[in-house]
């Protein structure tokens, strides 16, 4: 049981139970909005983000296109290439764990990974949290997707209220500072106005554009709004995403086994 | 039939993200203004989707038991329970709401 003797091991291993259980709302709520189990399990397989796999059956359950749904997604996902440049920097794969790797890059991996200051601890971090959220997070979908369908009227069990609380759920750690509060607001402010004169699901998109402007043309963190869903080395404040992020020099975290 | 292809080609564009960060240079991506972008926009996609999901009914806007979920969340948050809890805080209220007679 050496492996469990390693900081990374044991971070990676909880933000995998964390984060694979709430696949069961992912699943529960995929197939109350309109997807079969098997288009369910594809989202959790293949695109295997969390924040985009949301977003499309969002933007399905308010009666969107696919097209809209897929392009929701694909710009949430924009930031899985930003953690995989940062991620190649630090591990630099070679051969097929790079592929292999690649697919395992999301928020909670690269978040458990870039955490560490040790390179071989920043490896172990990244597989183990990688491995364990696919892994977890697949089978809870099938859980929640079971549990869903066999639910009746998803209205009557609120359903539709726990696909509000998973957005503001995944948003709410990204509100750090005046600035992406702002952003927010504004994006916020802009959906409600476009819905009266858009097709279902563009609003979002409307959203995204007015959020890079934002980005492009302000002077914050360059990290802004890179955090993860649910933070492996618990929340204390800002300070610790400062170093984090900005790859490839190691994080200066002085207690990389805090909130562990 | 067609969302399958849509759901299969955001499968496709997902794993290419996060393909190009391991394959092209790193100068490539490493523009401040880039991962600024990428951040910004998943606040702003995050935001949007919450209020279409509260308050969006077809094209207009409607008040019903979902803005009691929304605030039940945000106290869940506030609490600072974690993700399920919050899910579930945000379900039982709007279910709670129906019973009580808000639609």
């Amino acid at each position: 049981m050496k492996l469990l003797a390693s900081p990374a091991v044991r971070v990676g291993i909880s933000i995998s139970i964390a984060t694979g259980l709430y696949g069961v709302s992912f699943g529960a709520l995929a197939v109350t909005s309109g997807l079969n189990f098997w288009q369910t399990m594809a989202l959790s397989l293949l695109l295997f983000s969390g924040g985009s796999q949301f977003a499309f059956i969002g933007v399905v359950a308010g009666g969107g296109s696919g097209i809209a749904a897929m392009s929701a997604a694909t710009l949430l996902g924009m930031r899985n290439g930003i953690y995989g440049m940062q991620l190649n920097a630090l591990l630099r794969p070679t051969g097929w764990r790079k592929y292999v790797g690649a697919q395992l890059t999301i928020d909670e991996s690269t978040a458990t990974s870039t955490g560490q200051t040790d390179p071989a601890e920043q490896r172990r971090g990244f597989w183990t949290a990688g491995v364990g959220v696919y892994v977890l997070w697949n089978l809870f979908t099938a859980v929640g997707a079971l549990a869903g369908s066999g639910l009746g009227d998803p209205k009557q069990w609120g359903l539709d209220g726990a696909a509000v609380a998973a957005f503001l759920a995944l948003l709410w750690p990204r509100l750090k500072g005046r600035e992406p509060v702002a952003i927010a607001v504004a994006c916020a402010v802009a959906t409600v106005v476009a819905v009266p004169f858009v097709p279902a699901g563009v609003p979002i998109l409307v959203s995204a554009v007015v959020a890079a402007v934002a980005g492009w043309f302000s002077h914050g963190r360059r990290d802004e709004g890179l955090e993860p869903d649910v933070e492996p080395y618990g929340s204390h404040g800002h300070s610790h995403h400062h170093d984090r992020r900005n790859a490839p020099e190691p994080s200066r975290d002085p207690d990389p086994e805090a909130g562990a | 039939m067609t969302l399958w292809i849509w759901l299969l080609l955001a499968c496709f564009l997902a794993y290419a993200w996060k393909l190009v960060g391991y394959l092209v240079p790193a100068r490539l991506l490493e523009d401040p203004r880039t991962s600024r972008v990428a951040g910004t926009m998943t606040i702003g996609l995050l935001a949007s989707l919450t209020v279409v999901n509260a308050v969006v009914s077809g094209q207009g806007l409607a008040a019903d038991a979902r803005l009691g979920a929304l605030a039940a969340a945000a106290i869940a948050l506030v609490l600072r329970a974690p993700f399920l809890v919050v899910v579930i805080a945000g379900a039982g209220t709007a279910a709670l709401l129906r019973t009580l007679g808000w639609n």
